[in-house]
């Protein structure tokens, strides 16, 4: 049992306006096995929160802790918080011309785990989880995120999700532009993930669609860079017919 | 006063270096180069007796001096430069390597001491009709050098040639190669400059004949004050003929220089011609410098495609960022981002062992640039 918390995390970036400040003062705590969803319009910070979780270098901490089971993690490195345990599944997947999604896994894989993985194991397993997410074959042969369409892209980054098992796994707007096909294989592809790890899942999203294919236990409204409510699965039934504007207005 | 030749075509050209003038480093085709350093080269005195190399007796390949009259030199092309006029001047023979095998043979000629006397050397590469066979220049060692590399690629051959600069760092190269490729014909030629002070190969292709192609590809890793410099010439001067240049560099370190120019000229005879060049750069430090200018002329519209692109980029701090939140560390990063950047060309040499060691070479420079 895990556990990822989040205390009064103030966190700003540099613009060309100055520092901006966008989280201030966010609280959150997740235990493996359990899924919060984050919800919030536009500019609340929700992003914000993912990429400083992960260590993103745009992102200053000004004050506030983030820990892995106890461990501080803003004194870690990018890589070394994945090699914690966390994972962040982009909203927008940056292309790496000239290496290939195998290449690509393989290094990752070995990365986290400390060790290569077994061959034959490991094409076994990458097949297998290509074909769970419907992703032809000769998806392994391309190079990362090049040529694909979003729907490909965000595959891609759940594809990693599952063979990278983490601990607890970010996915900021993993559902926007997807149709609703592909949307149901990504969701199914995070239910499946959850199912054989056991991992925490942090779901940062404007929509309340995907909330029909992965249940949240709580669910956390963004409002200007903190958390203005949190409730159960009921509170995102309140905002898929109230929208947020109860809370702009009180912002 | 005298009106600048604008026109790649129309640029003089001659044997006899007194025809050109003295370089000032503000022409158009030496404006980009360190000039101070090569005035030796460019006008000095030069040795022209035979080089030092060495290659394995390989069926199908034969070497061989011929004098500079021989009616075959001067075929593919003739000198644009002083540098190249004074290298040809001077070079008392031409080194022939003939190449008559229809089964596929691999030829690599060795020159590792050249000492540091200023030299002249001029080679013929002559690819008979129907031949298949590559050529590799495996350069190293000391080098105040200046050549001229001519290659005649016969009916129907398919001819790959790579010149490999793995000079020590204090030498100098200057290489003009001219090539005349024949009917349906193919030529790879490739360029792979890591060390050495100042490098600058400019390959030229002469499609001269229907059909005719030819690929060009460039790979270079310039580190501090090093200068690597190419100015790519294809003249398509016959129906149905296909070039694509692709050159890809990367930079690291103060004061690294790279220079890319690639003129493409599709002339008047060149009906159904298919055309692409491309250079892109990738600067890994600050106080690099990138100079990468395409040129197309077009003088006939009846073209079945013809492109440009040129592209200098830092380090994508999103591309490190997403491997490393793989649990990929930095330094493994920084490796795959380059190697993948360079592979494109690296891999299309046809030579699966020069690939290899050229890989291994990235590798160790990118990891002493990490550090």
């Amino acid at each position: 049992m895990s556990t990822l918390k989040i205390t009064d995390l103030h966190v700003s970036v540099e613009t060309d306006q100055g520092t901006k400040q966008i989280l201030r003062g966010v609280n959150l705590e997740i235990n493996s096995g359990e899924t919060h969803a984050i919800m919030g319009p536009n500019g609340s910070g929700k992003s914000t929160l993912a990429y400083t979780i992960a260590g993103h270098p745009k992102y200053t901490v000004d004050s506030g802790s983030i820990t892995l089971d106890g461990e501080d993690v803003l004194e870690m490195s990018v890589d070394e918080r994945a090699k914690a345990g966390l994972f962040l599944a982009m909203q927008y997947p940056v292309e790496i011309p000239g290496v290939t999604v195998t290449n690509f896994l393989r290094t990752a894989k070995t990365a986290i785990d400390g060790e290569a993985p077994s061959l034959r194991n490991w094409i076994k397993e990458v097949r297998e989880s290509m074909a769970n997410l419907k992703m032809d074959a000769s998806f392994s042969e391309r190079n990362v995120n090049e040529g694909f369409s979003g729907g490909e892209k965000k595959r891609h980054e759940i594809l990693q999700l599952e063979l990278l098992k983490p601990k607890f796994a970010v996915l900021d707007e993993t559902d926007s532009g997807l149709d609703v096909d592909a949307l149901k294989i990504v969701s199914e592809g995070v239910n499946r993930a959850k199912e054989n790890t056991g991992m925490g899942v942090l779901l940062i999203t404007h929509y309340t669609r995907i909330l029909r294919y992965i249940k949240p236990e709580f669910v956390h409204v963004f409002v200007n860079g903190k958390v203005a409510e949190e409730g159960g699965p009921e509170l995102a039934d309140r905002l898929e017919s109230e929208g947020y504007d109860r809370y702009t207005e009180i912002a | 006063m005298t009106v600048p030749v604008q026109v790649r075509s129309a640029r003089p050209k001659s044997t006899n270096p007194a025809d050109f003038d003295a370089v000032t480093g503000r022409e158009l085709d030496w404006k980009f180069s360190p000039v101070a350093k090569l005035q030796d080269l460019i006008s000095g005195e030069l040795d022209g007796s035979h080089f030092d190399y060495h290659a394995p007796e390989t069926a199908g390949v034969s070497l061989s001096w011929i004098p500079s009259t021989d009616p075959r030199v001067g075929v593919a092309g003739l000198p644009e430069d002083k540098a190249s006029a004074n290298a040809w001047a001077t070079a008392s023979e031409v080194l022939l390597v003939s190449l008559t095998s229809e089964n596929v043979t691999e030829i690599t000629i060795t020159r590792d001491a050249l000492g540091t006397t200023a030299r002249a050397a001029h080679i013929l590469i002559e690819a008979a009709p129907f031949s298949k066979s590559t050529v590799i220049l495996q350069n190293s060692g000391d080098a105040r050098l200046v050549e001229n590399v001519e290659i005649l690629v016969g009916a129907e051959a398919q001819l790959n040639v790579i010149t490999v600069q793995e000079w020590n760092d204090d030498a100098l190269h200057l290489a003009s190669h001219f090539s005349r490729v024949g009917r349906n014909a193919t030529l790879q030629h490739s360029i792979v400059s890591l060390t050495g002070e100042v490098i600058r190969v400019n390959p030229s292709a002469h499609l001269a004949e229907d059909g005719s192609s030819v690929t060009m590809l460039g790979v270079y890793f310039a580190d501090a004050h090093q200068h690597i410099e190419q100015q790519v010439y294809v003249n398509h001067d016959a129906p149905h003929s296909k070039s694509r240049v692709t050159y890809k560099g990367a930079l690291q370190g103060e004061g690294a220089r790279t220079v890319w120019i690639g003129d493409v000229l599709i002339g008047n005879k060149a009906t159904g011609t298919d055309s692409y060049e491309q250079n892109r750069n990738l600067m890994l430090t600050d106080g690099t410098r990138a100079d990468s200018i395409p040129n197309l002329e077009i003088e006939t519209g009846d073209i079945a495609g013809a492109g440009h692109a040129s592209a200098t980029g830092r380090f994508d701090d999103e591309q490190l960022f997403y491997l490393q939140a793989r649990g990929i560390s930095e330094e493994e990063a920084r490796r795959l981002v380059v190697r993948g950047f360079l592979n494109e060309v690296v891999q299309q040499l046809g030579v699966p062992a020069l690939s290899e060691r050229i890989e291994a070479y990235l590798s160790a420079e990118l990891e002493a640039g990490v550090k």
